[in-house]
């Protein structure tokens, strides 16, 4: 494919950008704490976190940057952050 | 129409015939006569355009980049610090590939402040995708604008240009000018077509970024463009010449080449002063020559080398210092002249409004013949 002249592009083209490769450490959710409170998707920097059919929460991998802002802000401390093995 | 007028006035009047559909441009010493006139047009409903007046000239070159890609012609103008606080809007425009021409009434840099003509405020901008004509005197430089929208706005190219003449020394002079009228620039300058516009109906985003999987690739495509507009200047200036006349085609122009030992290469209005001094030395027995500079982006490193083919010495004129290095020109010239044995000697003058005379010119030339140069000509040595 040709790259677009001036770099243009239609909405929804940073779903290209897989960020989640940008990742050192990642999220994980205990579902034992979480209150459901949706905090960590709201403040989430890249909208990757979404909620189950059971409204608990989880992020998208393939966008997930690591940055850990999920971590440091979720009130019932459930979600850590861990040193990804690639 | 033959009409004796300053030479901002006659690139505002020539600009609106190019018929722009929006103007954003901030005035500064020696560019301020040209939007001056933009304006009065403007708001004498003489041009149908919108002038977007903004605080600074980063908002104005921005405002143009909008309005370029919403689809419309586009103009400014400015010079020395206002193109300075530019830059960072200047390599977005050509990035995004936006046909914007804008005219630098070409002056020197701070600090030292200085209102005066050099070429060092257009030649830092030279890595910035944006094409660079340089004109000798008004009547070019008001032709060069014509030309230059015909050239940007080609598909192939979709890169802005500046439009560059000497501040002052053109922009405040008043020479005759045939001024080209509304229906000649009207056939040859068709309405603008842009490539891709915003538009609400069917969003799009320009210059977007670019993972490192792709920039390379997307630098590679602004240089190609860059290098295929030579062909298509050809075409547009010859287009030009065919329909009226007068023929800009070359990226050099060669004076008295023809059989020249020591050859001279410079660009922007100086050129006539050079040509003035070589019909003298000529008078006197001297082989000298000059190759002009029109197109310094993309810069024309082949017709530079067959031009300085058989010369025996060349002597560049820069009105610039890249410092810590040499003149910009020599630096291009020096590399187009790659493996050959003639000497290419760089001589700094003119900076900062210094005057350049004929006899500065003869000067330089028998310096050039001694085999002196590389050096900053006509230091005030009792100031150092």
């Amino acid at each position: 494919m040709g790259l677009a002249v001036g770099c243009r592009a239609k909405p929804g083209k940073a779903r290209d950008n897989r960020t989640g490769s940008w990742r050192v450490f990642k999220p994980s959710f205990d579902r034992g704490k979480c209150t459901k409170c949706g905090m960590c998707m709201t403040l989430c920097p890249e909208g990757c976190i979404h909620q189950t059919e059971e409204e608990f929460v989880e992020p998208d991998y393939t966008y997930c940057k690591g940055c850990g802002i999920c971590g440091e802000e979720c009130p019932g401390e459930a979600i850590a952050m861990k040193q990804e093995e690639k | 129409m033959m009409e004796i007028t300053e030479g901002s006035h006659a690139i505002a009047k020539i600009v609106a015939r190019c018929r722009p559909q929006v103007v954003s441009a901030y005035p500064i010493t020696p560019q301020t006569h040209i939007v001056e006139a933009l304006a009065d047009y403007v708001a004498d409903c003489k041009l149908d355009a919108d002038y977007i007046t903004v605080e600074n000239e980063m908002s104005a070159l921005s405002a143009c980049i909008g309005a370029s890609a919403a689809g419309s012609r586009v103009y400014s103008a400015t010079t020395s610090q206002g193109l300075a606080l530019m830059f960072e809007a200047c390599f977005n425009a050509a990035g995004m590939r936006l046909p914007i021409i804008m005219s630098i009434a070409n002056r020197a840099l701070g600090a030292p402040l200085s209102i005066w003509n050099d070429q060092q405020d257009s030649i830092s901008l030279r890595d910035s995708g944006w094409l660079q004509f340089y004109a000798e005197d008004n009547q070019e430089a008001t032709d060069m604008h014509i030309i230059a929208y015909k050239v940007a706005e080609d598909h192939s190219v979709l890169l802005p240009v500046f439009v560059c003449f000497d501040g002052f020394i053109l922009s405040h002079t008043y020479e005759p000018v045939d001024m080209l009228p509304q229906e000649d620039v009207d056939k040859y300058l068709p309405k603008f077509t842009p490539y891709e516009k915003l538009d609400a109906e069917d969003p799009i985003s320009f210059g977007m970024y670019a993972t490192p999987e792709y920039y390379h690739e997307f630098r590679y495509e602004i240089d190609r463009a860059a290098k295929r507009a030579a062909d298509v200047y050809r075409k547009a200036a010859k287009d030009f010449a065919g329909m009226f006349g007068r023929d800009y085609s070359g990226l050099i122009e060669e004076y008295r080449m023809e059989d020249a030992e020591t050859a001279i290469v410079a660009m922007g209005s100086i050129c006539g002063t050079i040509k003035d001094a070589i019909d003298e030395m000529r008078d006197a027995g001297k082989k000298v020559g000059l190759v002009r500079i029109r197109v310094f982006r993309p810069f024309p490193d082949k017709e530079i080398a067959q031009a300085l083919a058989k010369t025996k010495r060349v002597a560049v004129l820069d009105k610039n210092i890249s410092l810590g290095s040499k003149g910009a020109v020599a630096l291009e010239v020096k590399d187009a002249m790659y493996g050959k044995t003639i000497p290419v000697l760089y001589y700094i003058l003119g900076l900062g409004g210094r005057d350049v005379r004929k006899r500065d010119i003869a000067a330089i030339v028998a310096l050039a013949e001694k085999g002196e140069g590389d050096m900053f000509y006509g230091l005030r040595k009792e100031v150092l």
